[in-house]
């Protein structure tokens, strides 16, 4: 009798529990905080998983073999060529055993190795360490940090100076008509010009040093980035302006008072996203005139075909980018308070300075709740 | 059926209250305006030959079916689009674009996001040059006036729709305009927060010296605030009628079904769904 309550009840009870569970899929629904989490973690470590299973699983890729002995090399046939430490086709490895089997010698010995374009994860992670210890191999070639703070100041320089003409323009562009009909059309023409194109051009003109490389940036970011300013800025709701005309703002104060704050937020996040583009510019932009920077070190180590080194340089590149963009987002957050109902940066700071203390920014911030009535 | 008397009758007070207002000083004359709006179709009038006046401290409503052009009407005098025939003059002087003369407060929320309610107060004032700390001190009375000195240091995004309006309406009247115009305020708000909202604007009426245009499409709103309501009719939108409210001040909710409240009512239900009626059987035939 006992047993068969539990049978009835059991399902109902399971059948209850997972109904207080939020689903997994469910359109336009945020996931469970933990769902979020373990699903962002397996965003990386499925990939991580499957390079793993290919490196060290052997039947399931592993086209070629890594030959340790060669056997007897004084055997002749077709296949003699192989020698210890290559990696040959297995068709190639097996034809040589099978001469050498013919001649009655040694048979070679090898394992079952994938190309040397595809290292494992584990020469990879060392890679990492070993790349930036390892001297250059040539003199004149540099070391990898110092490829990569090249990289890194050519990128700076490239978007700084795109940012600094384009968002003036831009916001020109999306207030005034004007200026949009003026500009906008030729922006819009060069821009479908592929930036490379420019890259002899500007090392003609400017020669062989940093200056032609931040101008590929310039060229790739700037003509994007107007229109891209100029479009959030017209996006800025017409009822703000409006609001503005009508308690007395001029042109100019229209513009610095109302257009320019109501666009920021969206400008900053257009601006992640520019910088994102820059990084996918600095690689023809660096290999331009003298190669230069993480390009280099990348176009080098491939040469040498220390496939493991280039891997982990591309694994950086991209590292350097996710950790800018969260560390902007994260900045974000207190650079436009009312959006995130975060302290504003002023107050964040002074609040770290005097952390015990109940200055009149702390108690401003942390008491204010989201009123509804 | 019960017996109303004439929304033409007015007690003796209120009479004289009338005969006051029309003695005091024209703040704005909306002469013979209208509006031509070209379209594929041909021109369409949204506008002809609208003519009132509004006096110092006069509450004056607009109110007619939808498409009969009151919010084109208030846009032409803030200055946000203009009329092509006619001129809106504020103090004798016409309007030609939007001004601070003219405060407005929009039917969708307009305050700043990025400022602070104190700052949004302080916006107009400090367009015009006035120093930060006495723009500062004007604001905070501003907010006292509306009820919401708390909120100060609160960003608009943390307020409710009406107390939105509140600060919306604080940072018109800080810029002291001769004119407040209202634009379907209270249309975004929940019925208990907009009869809150018209307690509160009767309040600040009473208290400041400010004369208000109120474009509704609400007949009891339009009675219960107003001095006189122009009733519009639409294509063309033009003036049907300028009507004097005969209900006493100072108005409480009491008066909704008072005799003078429900006559005007019974009028304004007339003229606007009557006409709406006659015109569809006119497009029927």
């Amino acid at each position: 009798m006992n047993g068969t309550d539990v049978s009835v009840f059991a399902p109902v009870k399971a059948g209850a529990r997972r109904r207080q569970r939020k689903p997994l899929l469910s359109v336009r629904n945020p996931l469970s905080t933990r769902a979020h989490a373990v699903s962002g973690v397996l965003a990386f470590v499925v990939p991580l998983v499957l390079w793993c299973l290919l490196s060290y699983v052997p039947v399931l890729w592993h086209p070629l073999v890594l030959v340790e002995d060669p056997g007897d090399s004084s055997v002749p046939g077709q296949y003699a060529y192989i020698a210890a430490g290559q990696r040959v086709d297995r068709e190639v490895f097996d034809g040589r055993n099978a001469e050498l089997a013919a001649a009655s010698r040694p048979l070679a010995r090898g394992e079952r190795a994938n190309p040397i374009f595809l290292p494992a994860p584990h020469e990879v992670a060392s890679a990492f360490y070993t790349a930036f210890t390892s001297p250059p191999e040539r003199t004149g070639d540099f070391w990898l940090h110092e490829s990569l703070w090249h990289s890194c100041t050519i990128i700076f320089l490239g978007f700084f100076y795109s940012m600094l003409v384009g968002i003036p323009v831009g916001l020109l562009c999306g207030t005034f008509s004007l200026f949009s009909r003026l500009i906008e059309p030729f922006v819009d023409f060069v821009r479908y010009m592929p930036a490379p194109v420019f890259g002899a051009l500007a090392v003609a003109v400017l020669g062989l040093g940093d200056e032609p490389k931040i101008t590929i940036i310039f060229i790739g970011t700037f003509f994007q980035a107007v229109l891209v300013i100029a479009n959030t800025t017209r996006s800025v709701d017409f009822a703000l302006i409006q609001a503005g005309q009508t308690l007395g703002a001029n042109h100019r104060q229209l513009l610095t008072r109302v257009v320019v704050p109501a666009a920021l937020p969206a400008l900053y996040r257009d601006m992640r996203i520019l910088l994102g583009w820059a990084w996918t510019y600095l690689v023809v932009a660096e290999l331009i005139g003298e190669k230069s920077g993480i390009s280099a070190f990348l176009y080098q180590q491939q040469r040498y075909r220390h496939f493991e080194n280039v891997y982990a340089g591309i694994v950086m590149i991209g590292m350097i980018g996710l950790i800018t963009d969260q560390v902007l987002a994260f900045l974000g957050q207190y650079l436009f308070p009312w959006e995130s109902g975060k302290p504003s940066l002023l107050r964040a700071l002074r609040a770290l300075r005097r952390p015990a203390s109940t200055s009149d920014a702390t108690v401003t911030t942390s008491s204010s709740p989201s009123v509804s009535s | 059926m019960i017996e109303l008397p004439s929304y033409r009758e007015q007690a003796p007070d209120v009479a004289a209250h009338h005969a006051e207002i029309r003695e005091r000083p024209v703040v704005m004359t909306v002469g013979s305006v209208g509006r031509v709006f070209d379209s594929p179709q041909g021109p369409i009038t949204a506008l002809a030959n609208i003519e009132f006046e509004v006096h110092r401290r006069e509450f004056i409503s607009v109110i007619g079916p939808s498409g009969c052009g009151k919010s084109t009407l208030i846009r032409i005098v803030a200055g946000l689009e203009s009329c092509t025939e006619g001129a809106v003059l504020i103090d004798g002087h016409p309007v030609v674009g939007p001004g601070p003369d003219r405060g407005m407060v929009f039917q969708s929320y307009t305050l700043f996001p990025w400022l602070t309610v104190l700052r949004n107060v302080m916006f107009g004032p400090s367009m015009k040059g006035v120093p930060r700390a006495r723009a500062e001190q004007q604001a905070l009375e501003w907010l006292r006036v509306v009820g919401l000195s708390k909120f100060a240091e609160h960003y608009p995004n943390q307020l409710s729709g009406g107390m939105k309006q509140r600060v919306a309406i604080a940072r018109a009247l800080a810029n002291e305009p001769r004119i407040l115009l209202m634009d379907e305020p209270f249309g975004a708000l929940d019925a208990q927060t907009r009869c809150n909202m018209q307690a509160h604007l009767l309040q600040i009426c009473a208290s400041v010296d400010v004369t208000v245009m109120f474009i509704t499409h609400d007949l009891d709103e339009a009675i219960y605030l107003s001095d006189r309501i122009v009733v519009l009719g639409a294509h063309p939108g033009r003036v049907l009628e300028i009507i004097e409210v005969p209900v006493p001040r100072p108005r409480s909710a009491e008066q909704f079904l008072s005799g003078p409240f429900l006559a005007t009512k019974a009028r304004l239900e007339e003229l606007i769904h009557g006409h709406a009626a006659a015109e569809e059987t006119l497009a029927a035939e």
